[in-house]
């Protein structure tokens, strides 16, 4: 009998299995069931074929409506206004209005719903986020959720694993961002299909709680079922801020885990990494980057809207402009986010660069509203996917970047890194 | 025996859910005003073609991206009856299951069966047969756990069935 992974133990203990092998077929217990305005509506539906009525447990299911939110339109409006009368007829205590609500990966973590060893399910494939907290995260579709509402259990294949060891310290203007663009640029947008990605390894030290949320946020780009980094010192103290007082369980890999394949990342060696069109792999560095000259750029999304992305986005435009005939959209990932860059001079930096600064949504990202994309218009975009019409027409094209070249980009008016502006 | 029979829609790899259906109409809820824009940027002629029991061919990652059941929804309300792929994104692929969308993973069937040919396949054994070509081809079958849920027409009558 093999160890297991960090992700397969978690699958184990919520089974009430001692052991779990890849491929094999388990029910298991839920920590948590998330869903937002485009997938509760449709999960709410199907709740109501459902003989037995209720939800399983009004404290572990969270409601977020970030997508289409401030309703952009009168469908969204009753879309939030069914999600809305959910949450009220069921008393579920994790629903956020407007006005509470952040972008869903960025405000479960921040108000402390996902905890190290949960079991966690969200009916929005960016779900695998909470691997960063050491939790196993994973997105499903409606049917889950509603399943997932009515039982609070779920069915997993058990994944196998590719092992990530992350070793060495990133330059300046490497971040989270970099390294998982890098990452699927090297094994592709399938990748992991299937498989969970575990980042472990010295290197890991060197990596912010936000970088670690962007990394594991982009697992699913790989075709990951979840990324999953282990609890250490970062993640502990991350939690005293955010999870004070609660309990949770760490689980480790068995030292004779099994993996399908074990990469090294060196994150000394790493550089500023982009997306091309259409698909997350395409990836350059600035040494194969000719001039792209660009109509908008967009730092935020549940991929890059913490505070340390918007920090490092201000650092670059700090005294500069945005170049004439861009458009740059700043749009912090929660309300806390948005009110600790007020405090912290961040957005006066943004608007004085002649960016705008969003209310928290997903807007953009999904071509819903905020920043949709005209024909043949060009984007660099913090955001995690560049398929095709993704952000509006479908001959406009998307460049997946880190906060910090966007901003470079948005002060230079092309795709660029800072260095280009003296940083 | 559950089996499926159609003329086939061909794809390549990474068919994505922005694809199958853009974003721009995900706050439409009701399915048969959705399935108007499925594949509609990737083949704006898919639904003026798809005829009941059409069947899609694809490569490689089919489903990617995002989370929307909407995806497969789509597809099974355009009157597909089975999407055969090298293989399939694993959100797409649970959530095919969940709605009762038959999919079948046969790389040698993606590779051989042609854009407009009849394909049946037979769920029980997982054999796909290309009727225009004569050629037939061993796909995955489900594991019993699956077909039951597909056999019920869905997970949600699959739980009320064992309660």
């Amino acid at each position: 009998m093999s160890g297991m992974t960090m992700s397969q133990k978690i699958l184990a203990a919520h089974a009430g299995l001692d052991h779990v092998e890849a491929g094999q077929l388990i029910e298991a217990d839920l920590d948590l069931v998330l869903g937002n305005d485009i997938t509760s509506p449709v999960a709410i539906n199907e709740m109501a074929k459902f003989t037995k009525s209720g939800v399983f447990d009004k404290d572990k299911i969270a409601l977020v409506p970030d997508h289409f939110v401030p309703n952009k339109d009168i469908k969204s409006a009753e879309n939030c206004k069914c999600v809305r009368e959910f949450a009220i007829k069921n008393n579920i205590t994790n629903y956020f209005e407007v006005g509470q609500m952040g972008i869903e990966h960025a405000l479960l973590p921040e108000q402390g719903l996902t905890l190290p060893g949960n079991l966690i399910i969200g009916a929005d494939s960016h779900t695998c986020t909470y691997g960063a907290v050491g939790a196993f995260s994973t997105g499903i579709g409606s049917t889950d959720m509603a399943a997932g509402m009515a039982t609070g259990k779920a069915w997993f294949k058990v994944p196998s694993a590719i092992k990530f060891n992350i070793v060495g310290k990133p330059s300046k203007w490497v971040s989270g961002k970099d390294v998982i663009l890098h990452i699927i640029g090297m094994i592709g947008v399938d990748g992991a299909l299937y498989k969970s990605m575990e980042f472990v390894g010295e290197g890991i030290k060197n990596l912010t709680m936000d970088d670690r949320l962007t990394i594991a946020n982009m697992a699913i780009e790989a075709g990951g079922k979840n990324g999953i980094f282990p609890v250490d010192d970062i993640t502990i103290e991350y939690l005293k801020e955010h999870a004070p007082g609660k309990e949770y369980k760490v689980f480790e890999a068995d030292t004779d885990a099994q993996y399908d394949e074990e990469y090294t990342i060196d994150l000394s060696t790493l550089k500023s990494t982009v997306a091309y069109p259409h698909l997350p792999e395409n990836t350059k560095t600035f040494d194969e980057i000719e001039d792209i000259k660009i109509d908008q750029v967009v730092i935020g999304s549940c991929t890059n809207g913490r505070i340390g992305d918007l920090r490092a986005a201000a650092e670059v435009l700090k005294g500069r402009k945005v170049a004439p005939g861009v458009r740059c959209i700043v749009i912090p990932g929660t309300q806390n986010i948005y009110l600790q860059a007020m405090e912290e001079g961040l957005l006066r930096t943004f608007i004085e660069a002649g960016a705008i600064v969003s209310t928290p949504t997903c807007g953009p990202c999904l071509g819903g509203h905020m920043g949709v994309l005209a024909s043949k218009e060009r984007c660099v975009s913090t955001t995690n996917r560049n398929f095709v019409g993704r952000m509006g027409a479908i001959d406009s094209e998307i460049y997946l970047a880190s906060p910090a070249v966007a901003a470079a980009s948005a002060a230079t008016g092309k795709l660029s890194q800072p260095s280009e502006l003296g940083l | 025996m559950k089996a499926a029979k159609g003329t086939v829609f061909k794809y390549g790899d990474n068919v994505d859910t922005d694809v199958i259906i853009p974003a721009r109409y995900l706050a439409i809820t009701d399915a048969k005003e959705l399935s108007k824009h499925c594949m509609e940027d990737i083949d704006k002629d898919f639904v003026n073609k798809v005829k009941e029991g059409d069947v899609i061919v694809a490569d490689r990652n089919f489903g990617c991206g995002s989370s929307r059941e909407h995806a497969p929804l789509v597809i099974k309300t355009s009157g597909v009856s089975c999407v055969i792929a090298k293989s399939f994104a694993r959100i797409f692929y649970r959530n095919s299951i969940n709605i009762g969308l038959p999919i079948i993973e046969c790389e040698e069937a993606a590779e051989n069966i042609n854009a407009g040919d009849v394909v049946s396949i037979d769920f029980d054994t997982g054999v796909i047969t290309d009727e225009t070509t004569g050629k037939s081809f061993q796909g995955q079958a489900f594991p019993p756990f699956m077909q039951k849920i597909i056999d019920s027409e869905g997970l949600i009558n699959y739980i009320n069935s064992k309660n």
